[in-house]
């Protein structure tokens, strides 16, 4: 059976994970490297890497560190931010990444989706949906540049449209619940999990483990992602993979 | 020496990669001359079946992969790699395969299940003693695909995960050809144990 996968995620500016990284016993906890090795050891079952960079330099720095992680990693990893092309994705799936994934980029120009698709495959291409209910539309619309901007899009729509385009997996973050850790929007991600035949990825608002597990059961995700609880080692992968095998969810 | 076979299908970097950490140092290429100096041959890619038979045939390197086989030489397909080791696939129509190992790729029904079969999957070994699972965990494995082998001979199924209501084959193996349906390179240990098994026993055949 196909078991629920749970991703970490690692904001990195300039090559250096940020937004406060809590491992006492690691040499370095800005290093992306280090912390990766590490949740590969708690039995994380992928990983996503987050370029914040905000200038050219820092984004060719991200390339090395996808170099060195991919040289000491054998779980796969997504390195999402900054890519706008077909030309930032060879850089950064050359370097070693198993999928990037695309979210502004493709909503300014939703063909890059296919060129990405064609030319590795739409296992690679991983498109990141950032949704917010929205009480004019009655349903949820799609915003991009980090949550700033909002679009005229529905996220239905939108990510049928993306799958159609070729995008092999969504990771969903839900603006609402972000940073909240009062659960993950599961009526959301259930919607997106029905409308589409690809894999969704959960993200926002996880607390702890029983949230992980309320989003596979009721939201019907096959991936649940989180950041600071696992950095600032409110549970570790570890415990939340222990609850919810004892709750009976296939888990590896 | 490694020789990982470049035609085009995919990422293949993540397979160097992996080699390396296990302290090999393979090479990249799509040229049969430079690839006949190899020990053992790596067929990686994702991608379109019939893309994948095209992409070898442009090169030629359908009928050098065929030869090295027949010749009794270690090859391993992974992913798509696999599946055009099989005789077809119903892809497209119909596209024949290379034809070293019995069997047809078929697309997975979309009966409730999420298709790419995309995740970790858990194995069962049918052969347990056969050396590509030598010290191997009976444990779970990255799998990414929307098709599986259906395949013509119980004897070349050496562990299988289950997916759609199907019996996929996820190791084949049948004398120096064998084959992951999943990533061995991103299947933590078990994966890279699998490849570790391969690299080391040369595909279980005796090569100097």
């Amino acid at each position: 059976m196909l078991t629920k996968r749970i991703i970490p995620c690692l904001d990195v500016k300039e090559g250096r994970v940020v937004k406060g990284v809590q491992f006492v016993n690691l040499r370095d906890a800005g290093d992306p490297v280090e912390l990766a090795s590490f949740y590969d050891e708690q039995g994380a079952d992928e990983l996503v890497f987050l370029d914040i960079s905000a200038s050219h330099e820092g984004r060719e720095t991200m390339v090395d560190v996808v170099q060195e992680v991919a040289g000491k990693l054998a779980i796969p990893f997504t390195v999402g931010g900054g890519i706008n092309s077909l030309e930032d994705m060879k850089r950064i799936l050359r370097a070693g990444a198993d999928k990037v994934s695309l979210n502004t980029a493709a909503l300014m120009r939703p063909e890059v989706i296919k060129e990405g698709a064609d030319f590795f495959g739409s296992q690679c291409i991983v498109l990141a949906v950032d949704a917010k209910w929205d009480d004019e539309l009655q349903s949820w619309r799609v915003y991009t540049h980090g949550g700033r901007k909002p679009t005229e899009r529905d996220v239905i729509s939108w990510v049928t449209e993306a799958v159609s385009l070729g995008a092999g997996e969504i990771l969903l973050t839900s603006m609402d619940e972000d940073g909240e850790k009062s659960g993950f929007a599961e009526e959301l991600t259930k919607a997106v999990s029905e409308a589409v035949s690809v894999p969704v990825i959960a993200s926002g608002g996880a607390g702890n483990a029983a949230h992980f597990e309320s989003v596979f059961v009721n939201g019907k995700a096959d991936a649940a992602l989180a950041a600071s609880i696992f950095h600032y080692r409110e549970t570790s992968v570890a415990e939340v993979k222990a609850y919810l095998k004892e709750k009976g969810l296939p888990i590896r | 020496m490694i020789g990982i076979i470049d035609y085009g299908m995919g990422n293949l970097h993540s397979v160097t990669k992996a080699l390396e950490r296990i302290g090999h140092d393979p090479f990249l290429s799509e040229d049969p001359a430079e690839l006949e100096k190899a020990d053992m041959l790596i067929l990686p890619g994702v991608g379109s079946f019939r893309d994948g038979m095209a992409e070898l045939e442009k090169r030629g390197l359908d009928s050098f992969v065929t030869k090295w086989a027949e010749d009794g030489k270690p090859l391993l397909g992974i992913c798509l790699g696999m599946q055009l080791l099989f005789d077809e696939s119903e892809e497209n129509g119909s596209t024949k395969g290379l034809g070293l190992l019995p069997g047809k790729v078929v697309r997975f029904r979309e009966n409730g299940v999420k298709v790419p079969h995309m995740g970790w999957n858990k194995l069962t070994f049918k052969q347990p003693a056969h050396p590509v699972l030598y010290q191997v965990e009976e444990g779970h494995v990255y799998f990414v695909h929307s098709y599986y082998v259906e395949a013509g001979s119980e004897d070349v199924l050496v562990a299988v995960t289950d997916y759609a209501d199907a019996e996929v084959p996820a190791v084949a193996a049948s004398g120096s050809v064998w084959a992951t349906q999943f990533h061995p390179e991103k299947s933590s240990s078990v994966g890279m144990s699998m490849l570790k098994n391969f690299v080391e026993q040369k595909g279980g055949v005796e090569v100097d």
